[in-house]
C-alpha cells in the first residue's frame, strides 16, 4: 500500500536523528556547568548541619558535558510540532503567533531579574506593567475590576466562581448549584466542585446554543451562577446572551463567562455589554503567550464593580501617578497563589496588546474569515452537525467517515502525515465524533489552502482506502503508541535498574 | 453469550445469586463498550451498599464508568486479581472477572431485574440504536 | 499589521470564496446593539522598537543596580545561557500540550525525564509532570492527602511560607477542611509538643516546610514518625529546591510539594515557576496534574505518552481529581535542562556554595553588636536574625545605599518585627556581604 501521497505538498521526509534518554549518555565525571571559585572559606555539610541532614550522592543522577546536553534537547525538540512550523488547527486552543519581541522583553534585565518581595518603591515598572494590562484588558472586556493572579483559566474560573460565592454570602445565601451547558470545557466542573458548589448540567438545543425556555426553568433561589462560553465551544456566539443574563439576573442568580473563546470577540463586541458579571480570559490564548508544551498559563478575572471589595490580595493600586499593592481588603476571598500571579506571562500578554492597539480588531477578524473559509472549504467533504454561522472555530463530525470505519482520531492522525497538527478530536462532548478547527488569524491563505486540500484528500481516502487512514500516521518516528499498557503498567521514572531494557 | 443464571440490569451489570450471597461483575457488552480496561475501583469489605449505589469505577485510556450495585447488601469479598490484571474484564467478564461479593440484605431482591434473554433483547436493541 | 499574513486583496477573496458580502456579515449572529461602534481606546499600535523601548523604560523604574539579599520562596542563583538558547527552539516554545503524541515525542521524553530528576531530588517514586508553582502545589498536595486518608483535619507548620498558607486557606474553606496551624521552639522547628495527639488522630496530614519559611531545617524522620502513629500522612513543603544537593531528602514524607524556581528559572517577579509533586506510586491516582509514561508503538519502538489521564478534569469532570489543567511545561523543560548541565556533582557543588556564603554572611552580621542569630536549628542558604530595631527602619536606610535588606519578618508574624531573613545564593560576592554589614553596622551606630 502506497503511504505516500502525491497530493501531500505540505510535508517532506527528512533525517531525524535518534535519541536515548540524558540518564542513558550519563558517565562519571563528566559535566556540563563550571562554578566560579568561591570566595569565602570553604564549609563541610555535615559539620555545618549535622549528619542526620546530610544527603549522599543521587544514584542515577546524569553526568554529561554542555555539548551532549545541547545535542540531547535539540534531536529532541526536532521531534515536535510547532506553530513556528505551520498551522496549529487545535479547536478551543487559540494556537496563534507568539511574537519574539514578547521573548526579549520578558528576558530584560531589570523585569526577569525582580524578585516579588521587593519593596513597592523599587518595583514601580514591574507594577505600572500590570497596571498597563490591566487597564487594556478591562477596555477590551467592558468590565469594571480585575485580578491577574490567577495562574491559568481554570484558576480564573476558580476565583471567578469564589468571587460569587463571597457576594452571595454577604446577601445571606451563597446558594447551592452552578449551571453548565453540556458543551462546556471539563475545567468548569471541575472548578464549580472546588468552589463548594454543586454541578447542575443542561442541555443545548437543537442548534448547540442554550435553551432559553429551559433554563428559565433550572434557575431558581439556589442557582448561583451559571458558567457560558460565548462564543460557544462549537463556534457559535450565544446569539439570546443578553436574555440569558436577564433571566439570571430576575433571580438573583450571575453570568459567568469563560472567556476562552475571547478571540472571535475581541474588537467587536465586549462580554461586559451584554450582561456578563464575571469572566476570566486566557491569555495563552488570545493574548499569544506560547504554549511551551503545555504551559504555563495566565487567567486574569475581570469582574462588574459589585465583585470589587472581594477580589484576590494583593489589590494594586495607583495613587499620585505611584503603584502598591494593598493587603488590607478585609473582604477578599484571600489569595489564590502567591505573589502577583504569572508576572512573565502578564507582560508577554501586554506586549501582545500593544503592538495591536486598537487593531486589534483586525486580528479577530482574520481569525473569524480564516474559520469561515475554511468551513467553506471542507463542507459538502465533512459533515457540519450544526448549522448556526460560526465564529473563530467551526466543528465537523466523522459521521461520512465513519460508513467506512474511519474516525476523527484516524483523520486527525493522517493529517500529521500531511505537514499539519491535527484538530481537537474529542470535543465538545456535544458532538460525536467532533473535527474541532481553529485556524486563528495567523494563518495565511495560501496556509489555509493547503489544509483544505489535505482534508479533502484525507476524505477521498477515507473512502478509496480506509485501511491508509486508519493506521496513520506512516510518516513519524514512531506510530500510534499503546497507550492501554502505558495506563495498565504505568512506568513513569526512568530507574537505573531498568536502563538497559529501555535502551534497546 | 449471556448465562441464563444471572440477572443482569439496565446499566450492564450481572449478578449471580447463591443462597444470600449475589455475585456482581459487569456485561460483555459494557466491556466492548469501554475498550480496554486499565483500572478498576473496588469498595472495601464490609460497605453497605445500596441497589442502585456506585460501587467502583471502571476505566479505559479515556473515560471512567461507574458500576452501580443491583441490589443492596454487604460487601464480603472482592477480586483482588484485578488489581494487577484489570485485562480479565475484557478478556472473561462474565468469569474470572467478577467484581464484588455480597451478602444480600433481601435475598429475592434480584429477581425483579431482567433475567438473559430480556437483557439479550435489551442488548439487541441498543445495538441497532447504535448503528442506526 | 505584521503578525498578519493577509493583503487587503486576499481578504476580498476569502470574503467573496465564502459568500459574504464584507466582514460584518460573519459578524451577523452578535446583536447589532452590542457590537462596537467606536474603535477600543487602547495604547498602541507599537512597532517592536516601541514596544522594547516601552518595557526598557519599566525596567529601569525598578531595582536594577541593586544589592538584594532577598529569598524566601523566591531565589537568585547562576543560570547557564544554555537552557533559556534551548527553551526559545519555536518546537519547544510554540508547541502545545503533548496530546498528540506522535508528533510530540520531544515535550514528552523531556518530561519523562523531569519526573525523574524530581524523584531524585525528593527522595520519592513518581512525580508528576509540573504543577502552577510552590504555593498551589502544596496546597493540591492536602487536598490529595485529604482524598487518600478520607480525613478533613489538617495541622499545618506556623514556619510554612505565609502565602503558601494563605492559598491553602482560601482552597480549604470550601472543601470542608479544617486547619490548625501549629507554631515553632526556640529552634525554629516544629513545636512537637504543641501537637495534641488525640487531634491529630483522626488527622489527615501534618504539613511542614523544609527548610522552613525561618530558613530552619525541619526534622523530617521524627515528624514522619509522630504523623504516621496517628495515621495521618507527612507533606513535606520545599521552597528552596536547590537546598537538595546537600540536605538529605524529604524520602519519608508522604506527599512533596516543591517549587522549583530555583532550578533554572528567573525569578521575574513572582512567576512563571514550576511547581512539583512527588508521592509514593501507591499514592499516584490520587496525584492531580498531568504524567508522562513510556510505552512502546506496533513496531515496539520506545516512545512517551500522556498517561492515566482518567484522573483529569477533561475526562471526570467534576469527580476529577483537581480543576487543574495547565502545567508549566516550558519552566520545567528549563528546570530539566539545568539540572542535566549542573549533573551530580555541580548540584552539590552549588548547595554547598550557598551554605559557605550564607555561613559567612552569618558571622559576618553578628559580630555586630546587638545582632544575633534568631534561632538555633540548622539553617541552609537563608538565617533569621535579631536586630536592636525594627528591620522595616534598618531597611529604609539600606536602600538608600542600594542594598535590599533582610526580608522583614513582621509582615506575616506580627510579633517578630526585630526580626529578618536574610539569604545569601552563590550569586552573592563577599564584597557585597561586606558591604551589607557594613551598612548595618553602621545604621545601628547612628542613634534613634
Amino acid at each position: 500500500m502506497s503511504q505516500e501521497s502525491s497530493r501531500i505538498k505540505k510535508a517532506g521526509r527528512h533525517i531525524s536523528q535518534n535519541e536515548g534518554l540524558i540518564f542513558e549518555k550519563s558517565a562519571p565525571g563528566k559535566r556540563g556547568f563550571e562554578l566560579p571559585p568561591l570566595d569565602v572559606p570553604p564549609v563541610d555539610a555535615t559539620k555545618a548541619l549535622g549528619a542526620a541532614y546530610v544527603r549522599d550522592a543521587i544514584e542515577g543522577f546524569p553526568e554529561v558535558s554542555e555539548i551532549e546536553v545541547i545535542r540531547h534537547f535539540t534531536r529532541l525538540s526536532t521531534w515536535n510540532y510547532a506553530i513556528d512550523l505551520g498551522m496549529y488547527p487545535l479547536g478551543s486552543c487559540t494556537m496563534k503567533y507568539n511574537p519574539r519581541v514578547n521573548e526579549f522583553v520578558a528576558r530584560l534585565d531589570g523585569l526577569a531579574s525582580e524578585h516579588p518581595s521587593q519593596p513597592a518603591n523599587v518595583a514601580q515598572g514591574c507594577l505600572r506593567i500590570l497596571s498597563d494590562l490591566q487597564k487594556c484588558l478591562l477596555e477590551i472586556t467592558g468590565m469594571d475590576a480585575i485580578t491577574l493572579q490567577p495562574s491559568a483559566g481554570a484558576q480564573g474560573e476558580l476565583t471567578g466562581l469564589l468571587l460569587i460565592r463571597a457576594l452571595l454570602e454577604s446577601q445571606g445565601n451563597p446558594r447551592k448549584k452552578v449551571l453548565i451547558p453540556d458543551s462546556a470545557h471539563g475545567t468548569n466542573p471541575a472548578s464549580v466542585v472546588i468552589a463548594g458548589y454543586e454541578v447542575q448540567n443542561i442541555k443545548s438545543n437543537a442548534h448547540g446554543q442554550i435553551d432559553t425556555d429551559h433554563l428559565r426553568e433550572f434557575v431558581d433561589n439556589d442557582t448561583a451562577a451559571l458558567m457560558v462560553t460565548n462564543p460557544s465551544t462549537i463556534g457559535v456566539f450565544e446569539e439570546r446572551i443578553a436574555e440569558i443574563a436577564e433571566i439570571l439576573h430576575s433571580r438573583g442568580a450571575f453570568l459567568y463567562m469563560d472567556g476562552a473563546n475571547m478571540n472571535a470577540l475581541a474588537g467587536i463586541t465586549r462580554p461586559g455589554d451584554f450582561g456578563v458579571d464575571v469572566m476570566h480570559l486566557n491569555l495563552h490564548k488570545t493574548f499569544s503567550t506560547p504554549h511551551g508544551g503545555g504551559g504555563p498559563g495566565a487567567g486574569p478575572v475581570m469582574v462588574k464593580t459589585i465583585f470589587e471589595p472581594y477580589l484576590p490580595v494583593p489589590v494594586l493600586i495607583e495613587k499620585d501617578g505611584r503603584f502598591a499593592l494593598d493587603q488590607n481588603r478585609p473582604r477578599s476571598i484571600g489569595r489564590v497563589r502567591a505573589y502577583c500571579g504569572n508576572f512573565g506571562v502578564l507582560l508577554r500578554a501586554l506586549a501582545y496588546t500593544l503592538a495591536y492597539g486598537p487593531g486589534i480588531r483586525q486580528a479577530t477578524e482574520d481569525a473569524v474569515l480564516n474559520a469561515n473559509y475554511i468551513r467553506k472549504g471542507l463542507e459538502g467533504h465533512f459533515d457540519l452537525p450544526y448549522k448556526l454561522p460560526s465564529m473563530h472555530e467551526a466543528v465537523f463530525s466523522d459521521a461520512r467517515q465513519k460508513k467506512h470505519g474511519v474516525n476523527t482520531m484516524d483523520i486527525a492522525k493522517r493529517l500529521i502525515d500531511y505537514g499539519f497538527h491535527p484538530y481537537t478530536t474529542a470535543f465538545p462532548l456535544i458532538v460525536p465524533g467532533a473535527l474541532m478547527i481553529e485556524p486563528t488569524e495567523s494563518e495565511s491563505k495560501e496556509e489555509c489552502d493547503l489544509f483544505i486540500d489535505a482534508m479533502r484528500a484525507i476524505a477521498e481516502e477515507a473512502e478509496k482506502n480506509p485501511q491508509l487512514v486508519k493506521t496513520a500516521p506512516h510518516s513519524t518516528r514512531v506510530g500510534r503508541l499503546d497507550e492501554v499498557a502505558a495506563a495498565r503498567k504505568p512506568v513513569l521514572r526512568w530507574k537505573p535498574s531498568t536502563s538497559g531494557e529501555a535502551a534497546d | 453469550m449471556y448465562p441464563a443464571d444471572y440477572r443482569y440490569t439496565k446499566d450492564h451489570e450481572w449478578i449471580k445469586v447463591a443462597g444470600d450471597t449475589g455475585t456482581i461483575g459487569i456485561t460483555d457488552y459494557a466491556q466492548h463498550e469501554l475498550g480496554d480496561v486499565v483500572f478498576v475501583e473496588l469498595p472495601k469489605v464490609g460497605t453497605t451498599l445500596k441497589a442502585g449505589q456506585s460501587l467502583g469505577t471502571v476505566e479505559s485510556v479515556k473515560a471512567v464508568s461507574e458500576i452501580y450495585c443491583p441490589v443492596s447488601g454487604e460487601v464480603t469479598e472482592i477480586n483482588s486479581a484485578l488489581a494487577k490484571t484489570p485485562e480479565l474484564i475484557n478478556q472473561d467478564p462474565h468469569g474470572a472477572a467478577w467484581l464484588i461479593k455480597l451478602k444480600l440484605a433481601v435475598e429475592k431482591d434480584a429477581d425483579a431485574l431482567m433475567d438473559a434473554a430480556a437483557y439479550q433483547a435489551y442488548v439487541t436493541e441498543k445495538q441497532k440504536e447504535h448503528s442506526a | 499589521m505584521r503578525y498578519l499574513p493577509k493583503s487587503d486583496s486576499e481578504r476580498k477573496e476569502m470574503l467573496r470564496a465564502i459568500g459574504a458580502n464584507s466582514i460584518e456579515d460573519l459578524f451577523s449572529t452578535i446583536p447589532e446593539r452590542f457590537r462596537l461602534k467606536h474603535p477600543l481606546h487602547l495604547p498602541g499600535p507599537l512597532s517592536e522598537a516601541e514596544i522594547i523601548q516601552y518595557f526598557q523604560a519599566r525596567a529601569e523604574e525598578n531595582a536594577r543596580g541593586y544589592t538584594s539579599f532577598l529569598g524566601a520562596g523566591v531565589y537568585q542563583h547562576l543560570r547557564s545561557v544554555v537552557p533559556d538558547a534551548i527553551i526559545q527552539r519555536g518546537e519547544f516554545l510554540t508547541s502545545y500540550t503533548p496530546y498528540q503524541a506522535e508528533i510530540s515525542q520531544g515535550t514528552l521524553a523531556a518530561i519523562f525525564e523531569f519526573q525523574t530528576l524530581m524523584c531524585q531530588l525528593t527522595g520519592q517514586e513518581v512525580a508528576n509532570a509540573s504543577m502552577y508553582d510552590g504555593s498551589t502545589a502544596l496546597t493540591e498536595a492536602v487536598l490529595m492527602a485529604e482524598r487518600l486518608t478520607d480525613r478533613r483535619h489538617v495541622f499545618i507548620a506556623r514556619t510554612v511560607h505565609p502565602e503558601y498558607r494563605q492559598v491553602l486557606q482560601t482552597y480549604a474553606k470550601h472543601l470542608g477542611l479544617e486547619l490548625s496551624e501549629v507554631g515553632f521552639t526556640a529552634s525554629g522547628q516544629l513545636d512537637v509538643a504543641a501537637l495534641d495527639p488525640r487531634a491529630l488522630a483522626g488527622a489527615a496530614a501534618l504539613v511542614v516546610q523544609s527548610p522552613n519559611f525561618l530558613g530552619v531545617l525541619e526534622n523530617l524522620p521524627a515528624l514522619a514518625e509522630i504523623a504516621h502513629g496517628s495515621g495521618a500522612l507527612l507533606v513535606t513543603g520545599i521552597a528552596e529546591a536547590v537546598s537538595l544537593g546537600t540536605v538529605r531528602p524529604p524520602a519519608e514524607a508522604d506527599i512533596v510539594a516543591m517549587e522549583g524556581q530555583s532550578l533554572g528559572v528567573a525569578p521575574s517577579y513572582g512567576g512563571p515557576y514550576v511547581g512539583v509533586i512527588a508521592t509514593r506510586e501507591k499514592n499516584v491516582r490520587q496525584m492531580p496534574g498531568r504524567l508522562a509514561g513510556q510505552t512502546t508503538d506496533a513496531q515496539g519502538r520506545r516512545g512517551f505518552v500522556l498517561t492515566l489521564a482518567t484522573r483529569e478534569q477533561h475526562i471526570r469532570r467534576e469527580k476529577a481529581t483537581s480543576n487543574i489543567c495547565t502545567n508549566e511545561a516550558l519552566f520545567a523543560l528549563a528546570a530539566t535542562i539545568h539540572l542535566c548541565l549542573l549533573g551530580k556533582q555541580g548540584l552539590r557543588e552549588v548547595a554547598e556554595q550557598n551554605l559557605a556564603k550564607a555561613r559567612f554572611a552569618q558571622a559576618e552580621l553578628e559580630k555586630i553588636p546587638g545582632v544575633k542569630r534568631a534561632f538555633s536549628g540548622p539553617t541552609f542558604n537563608e538565617f533569621t536574625l535579631e536586630f536592636p530595631r525594627s528591620v522595616k527602619l534598618i531597611n529604609a536606610e539600606l536602600l538608600r545605599e542600594k542594598i535590599i535588606g533582610p526580608l522583614p519578618l513582621g509582615q506575616s508574624y506580627p510579633d517578630q518585627t526585630k526580626r529578618g531573613l536574610v539569604c545569601v545564593t552563590e550569586t552573592m560576592p563577599r564584597t557585597e556581604i561586606e558591604r551589607l554589614a557594613a551598612a548595618i553596622r553602621r545604621i545601628l551606630e547612628k542613634p534613634v
